[in-house]
């Protein structure tokens, strides 16, 4: 019976497809599947839209129909809505603080290059030696144009404040600290037990301190133990802090990454012939990196909103400069339109890296 | 046999795990050209014994010599000696981040300091030899099992090895593909590389071997030429280990 002629197999063919049911899709569908799943859920949301109706219309009103734009002092009055022109009065102060005006043009350059820079990395204008080369270059330009020297009118760095204070303390805590916490990283898992020792004994300690507490350090402690001669200024003394502060996290967060590389990646790198630091270089931190893309910039983030307690040692940065304002004789009572203030452009700064990081995730292969 | 010039010298090697002794006086010249199939049941430390010979484990006694150069301490030998001979992985541990292309050119870029051009053209020569030229700009994560066990092989071919050591190359594949990965390896046999494979393929050990080793317990309990190991095993050990293995 076992003929193997081909007429007599049977030919296999796959059935086709078909289009899933109606009722799953569609906006009702989505409704019915997302707000009005269950009868707690039905509460919820009937809750839920009617608390946004109660308390919507007030805030635009507040803050766009009945709101003072222009003007000065007199032009809002407290029963009004928001005055916007307090803030446009203050915008100076609340940018580079107490900055001498006839020099504003120099961190506005400053600013423009930041700009033009992040513009140029999100778009991928500029890639890799380039971009880091201009990142590193990019600090030491934005402190000669703030600072002056070489040419320029030297500006006190007492003056320097605002936002422009903030994002300097960011920016170059950023750039620094993420570099520094993957040698941290790196070194905690070395061979060689004094780095290890050291390396875990720094971490552990930075962690086990909150940041207000490493400030004051830099900021009074640090001048009491240095020799008189020896002065140090009090900004950079913060700034050190506030890199020292951020490795450590980094570093917590750079050797997750690293101990999510499985051993046969690095087997397989040595195998080639390739040393240690090419082994890091090339395989095994831009994978790990990659890990931990979402928590990194969940610290640059912290790092950012985290320069505000600079206000303790004196600092006035963008927020301290918006409390000093808010003081004004002249324009009392608009805290409110302040903090909000502060609030959107905190906000607009740190959704965009959160946005940024966001993209960096998706690059690259996906699985 | 003795005439030819040894490759990979193994005296006397013992190597513990802590307290755990898994290789026990190996003892093994690997002469040039020469393709040895080192097999055995789990747990004998053939994976260990084929890891040390490019000191990816590092042994505890005896010595290992891979054409003259001494094993041991030195950073700069060992490296050197990883160049020359190239090693391909159960799991294939290719850089997921990185291309087919990009995981072939990598070491001749920066071990070797290949200009760019000429390493990429000799990693397409080697990628249309596994027969997979046309997926040199996919991501690992893109390919099947066997599709990125050829480019593993292709990636240690790249660097022009002296020596191929094999760890289990088809034990994670599919059934299925295991034929097109065993069939690039005898390929590389006919052209007289020298081999050395930890494998369970005993239809390939017996077309492609020149001698089999079969370990147990960390000792190497016979060696010999396929026809003979395969037909008059001299250990009942052995007996009993191709009786299982051949089977089905």
């Amino acid at each position: 019976m076992t003929t193997h002629s081909l007429e007599k197999k049977l030919l296999f063919t796959p059935s086709p497809s078909s289009p899933p049911p109606l009722e799953a899709s569609g906006p009702i569908g989505w409704l019915r599947k997302n707000l009005f799943n269950s009868w707690f859920n039905s509460v919820l949301t009937i809750l839920i839209v009617a608390l946004l109706l109660k308390c919507i219309p007030p805030v635009i009103s507040w803050a766009f129909i009945d709101a003072v734009w222009t003007g000065g002092p007199t032009a809002c009055s407290p029963e009004g809505g928001a005055c916007w022109a307090f803030i446009a009065a203050k915008f100076r102060i609340l940018f580079v603080g107490t900055y001498p005006q006839d020099l504003i043009w120099r961190p506005m350059v400053a600013g423009i290059l930041l700009v033009g820079m992040v513009a140029a990395t999100v778009t991928e204008y500029v890639k890799n030696r380039y971009l880091i080369l201009f990142w590193i270059l990019l600090p030491l330009v934005a402190l000669w144009l703030i600072g002056g020297g070489m040419g320029l009118t030297v500006v006190d760095q007492s003056m320097w404040g605002g936002l422009m204070l903030s994002l300097g303390l960011a920016a170059v805590g950023i750039l620094i600290s993420i570099p520094l916490g993957i040698l941290f990283a790196l070194g905690r898992q070395s061979s060689i037990i004094s780095v290890r020792t050291l390396c875990i004994g720094f971490i552990e300690l930075i962690r086990g301190v909150p940041l207000i507490t490493i400030l004051f350090m830099a900021s009074v402690m640090m001048p009491l133990f240095l020799p008189q001669n020896l002065q140090i200024n009090n900004l950079l003394r913060v700034q050190v802090g506030i890199i020292l502060f951020s490795s450590a996290y980094i570093a917590e967060v750079v050797r997750g990454g690293l101990q999510a590389i499985p051993q046969g990646q690095i087997d397989a790198a040595k195998a080639l012939g390739l040393n240690y630091w090419k082994i890091t270089l090339l395989v095994v931190m831009p994978q790990a990196l990659k890990h931990v893309l979402p928590s990194l910039i969940g610290r640059c983030i912290a790092l950012f909103k985290d320069t505000s307690l600079v206000i303790i040692v004196g600092l006035l940065d963008f927020l301290g400069m918006a409390k000093a304002a808010s003081q004004d004789q002249v324009w009392l009572g608009h805290d409110a339109e302040c903090y909000i203030f502060c609030a959107a452009v905190y906000w607009c700064i740190c959704f965009g890296m959160s946005r940024y990081g966001r993209s960096l995730e998706r690059r690259g292969p996906q699985k | 046999m003795d005439s030819r010039e040894v490759v990979i010298e193994v005296k006397g090697l013992h190597k513990w795990y802590g307290d755990f002794h898994v290789l026990k006086n190996i003892n093994l010249d690997v002469c040039k050209g020469e393709r040895i199939v080192i097999c055995g049941p789990s747990g004998s430390g053939k994976s260990t014994l084929i890891r040390c010979m490019n000191r990816l484990e590092r042994h505890q006694e005896g010595s290992i010599r891979v054409e003259g150069v001494e094993l041991t301490g030195g950073l700069k030998n060992i490296e050197k000696i990883r160049r020359e001979v190239g090693m391909v992985f159960q799991n294939f541990n290719l850089f997921p981040h990185m291309t087919v292309l990009e995981n072939l050119i990598l070491a001749p870029l920066w071990v070797r300091r290949t200009p760019r051009k000429e390493a990429q053209n000799r990693a397409m020569h080697y990628l249309e030899r596994v027969r997979i030229a046309e997926q040199a700009d996919k991501y690992p994560g893109q390919l099947s099992g066997g599709q990125q066990q050829r480019v593993a092989i292709a990636r240690a071919l790249c660097m022009n090895p002296n020596v191929m050591l094999f760890d289990e190359p088809t034990s994670a594949l599919d059934p299925e593909m295991i034929k097109e990965v065993l069939d690039v390896m005898i390929e590389l046999a006919e052209e007289n590389m020298t081999m050395v494979c930890v494998t369970h393929e005993m239809g390939f050990a017996r077309t492609v071997a020149d001698r089999i080793i079969f370990m147990d317990c960390g000792e190497i309990v016979e060696q010999n030429e396929p026809e003979a190991f395969f037909n008059n095993p001299q250990y009942d050990r052995t007996q009993l280990f191709l009786s299982q293995i051949l089977q089905h």
